[in-house]
C-alpha cells in the first residue's frame, strides 16, 4: 500500500489544495490517496462510438440560434488532442462549454448581472478525427467577476472536457487566450506549477484564420496516461 | 510506458456553470446529452438506482459537482453522469447495471467526482453492502485500512431499491480518494 507519493504528474497538474482559490479549502481531500498497483487499477475507459452527434454540434455559432446570429468576436478554435509521446488521440469525445460574449453564463445558478445572448447557448461537442484533430466555431468569451477576492475578474476562457485512451486520461480543463491581463490574476490558472501554464493558452493561428469571417485559435491538449507505479 | 516527451495539459477546475454543456438533460437545458444518468441498461443483469451526495468539509451538501460513474467489467463498458444541482437535496443519481465480479474481485464502480473548488477531479470506488463475502476478500478493499473502509461502501436503500453513496470530501468520515 502507499498512501503517499501521487502518480498524477505534479510538475503540471495543480494541487488538491489551493488557498488563493478559497473554494478548494472546505473540498480538497486532505488525506492522502491511495495508489493502486498496476494489476489493480481497472483503467478501461468507455467508447463513444454510439454517440449521436447533430450536424451543429461543433458551431456554437448556428448551434442554438432563434432569431438571429450570436453576438460577439467570431472565432475557430482547432487543436490536435494527443498522448505524452505525441501519438495522436482519434475518436475521442471533447466537450466544451463557455460564457457568452458579455461574460454570462446561460446556467441558470449564473447571476451575473450582464445580457444573455437569445442566440448563444455555449456549448458544443465532437469527436477527433483519425489524427486526433477536433475544431469549433464559436463566440469569443468575455470576462466576468467572481466571488473569490475583492474585485476578482476570471479571464476569458473555453471550458474543455476529455477522455482519452482510459480513465488516467480523464480531463477537464479551461483554454485562455493569449495576452489576456487578467491571467496574472487569476488563482485558478496560477494553481497550476509555473512551468506548465503555458499549455492553457491557445495560440493565435492567422493560417487557421479564415477570411472574412472568424479569428483562428489553435489549443493543442496532451493527456496523460498510465504512471507505473513505485509497486512495479 | 515509452519516453515521456510533452507535459500533459493541466487540469483545471470544472466550476459552477457545466451543466447546459455536460449534463444538460437532467438540469432541463435544450441540448442533446452525451453522456447521461442512465447508463445503458442490460435486462440479463437487470439496473440499480444509486444516489448520494457530496459532502464538503463543514457537512454542507454540494449543489454543483458531477459525479461519473466508470466500469469494464470484462463485459461490459458502463459510463454515466450526474450532477448534484437538480435536486433539493444536492443528490446524484444514476441507473445502471451492477457490475460483475471480474476475476474474484468484489462489483465496483470507479467514481469521478468533479466540482467547484477542485482543480482537478477526485477518485473513488463503489462498492456494495450486499456483497460482503467477496468485499471481504477483495484486494482493492484490503488495502484500506479497517476503519476507512465503509466510506466505499453503497448502502441498500431503506425501499430496498437502490443504493446510497455519499461522498466526503474531508475530516473523520473523509471518503478514500485513489491516485489513478
Amino acid at each position: 500500500m502507499a498512501f503517499d507519493q501521487a502518480i498524477r504528474d505534479k510538475s503540471a497538474h495543480p494541487p488538491r489544495l489551493c488557498p488563493d482559490y478559497k473554494s478548494t479549502v472546505l473540498r480538497a481531500p486532505s488525506k492522502p490517496l491511495l495508489i493502486l498497483a498496476e494489476s489493480l487499477r481497472n483503467l478501461s475507459g468507455p467508447v463513444f462510438d454510439d454517440i449521436e452527434f447533430g450536424v451543429l454540434d461543433n458551431d456554437l455559432t448556428k448551434n442554438a440560434v432563434k432569431n438571429g446570429a450570436p453576438l460577439g468576436e467570431r472565432i475557430v478554435v482547432h487543436g490536435r488532442v494527443m498522448d505524452e509521446q505525441g501519438h495522436p488521440i482519434p475518436n475521442t469525445l471533447v466537450e466544451i462549454w463557455q460564457a457568452n460574449a458579455a461574460g454570462r453564463y446561460v446556467h441558470k445558478a449564473d447571476q451575473h448581472a450582464a445580457p444573455l445572448d437569445p442566440n448563444f447557448l455555449g456549448a458544443g461537442r465532437c469527436r477527433t478525427d483519425a489524427a486526433g484533430h477536433y475544431r469549433f466555431y464559436t463566440i469569443k468569451p468575455g470576462a466576468y467577476p467572481w466571488g473569490n477576492h475583492h474585485n476578482a475578474w476570471r479571464p476569458q476562457h473555453i471550458h474543455f472536457s476529455l477522455f482519452g485512451a482510459d480513465i488516467t486520461s480523464r480531463l477537464v480543463t479551461q483554454m485562455y487566450f493569449p495576452g489576456d491581463p487578467l491571467l496574472s490574476y487569476d488563482p485558478i490558472f496560477k494553481g497550476v506549477p509555473e512551468q506548465a501554464r503555458r499549455l492553457l493558452i491557445s495560440s493565435f493561428d492567422s493560417g487557421l484564420t479564415e477570411p472574412n469571417f472568424a479569428l483562428g485559435y489553435r489549443f493543442n491538449i496532451v493527456l496523460q496516461g498510465p504512471r507505473s507505479t513505485p509497486l512495479e | 510506458m515509452g519516453e515521456k516527451t510533452y507535459l500533459p495539459t493541466p487540469s483545471q477546475t470544472v466550476g459552477p456553470f457545466f451543466a447546459y454543456g455536460l449534463t444538460p438533460l437532467q438540469y432541463g437545458y435544450d441540448f442533446k446529452n452525451t453522456v447521461g444518468q442512465n447508463a445503458a441498461v442490460y435486462p440479463e443483469r437487470g439496473a440499480v438506482e444509486i444516489s448520494g451526495r457530496i459532502l464538503d468539509g463543514e457537512g454542507a451538501a454540494v449543489a454543483d459537482a458531477m459525479v461519473e460513474l466508470w466500469r469494464f467489467d470484462g463485459e461490459r463498458r458502463i459510463l454515466a453522469r450526474s450532477g448534484t444541482g437538480d435536486n433539493p437535496f444536492c443528490r446524484f443519481s444514476f441507473k445502471a447495471p451492477k457490475p460483475g465480479a471480474e476475476s474474484g474481485q468484489a462489483p465496483f464502480f470507479t467514481v469521478i467526482v468533479f466540482m467547484r473548488g477542485q482543480l482537478i477531479h477526485s477518485f473513488t470506488r463503489l462498492y456494495f453492502d450486499d456483497e460482503s463475502e467477496l468485499n471481504n476478500k477483495d484486494k482493492v478493499l484490503n488495502l484500506v485500512p479497517p476503519e476507512r473502509r465503509h466510506t466505499l461502501i453503497a448502502k441498500k436503500s431503506p425501499s430496498g431499491m437502490g443504493y446510497i453513496f455519499d461522498i466526503v470530501m474531508q475530516g473523520e468520515d473523509e471518503t478514500v480518494f485513489f491516485d489513478l
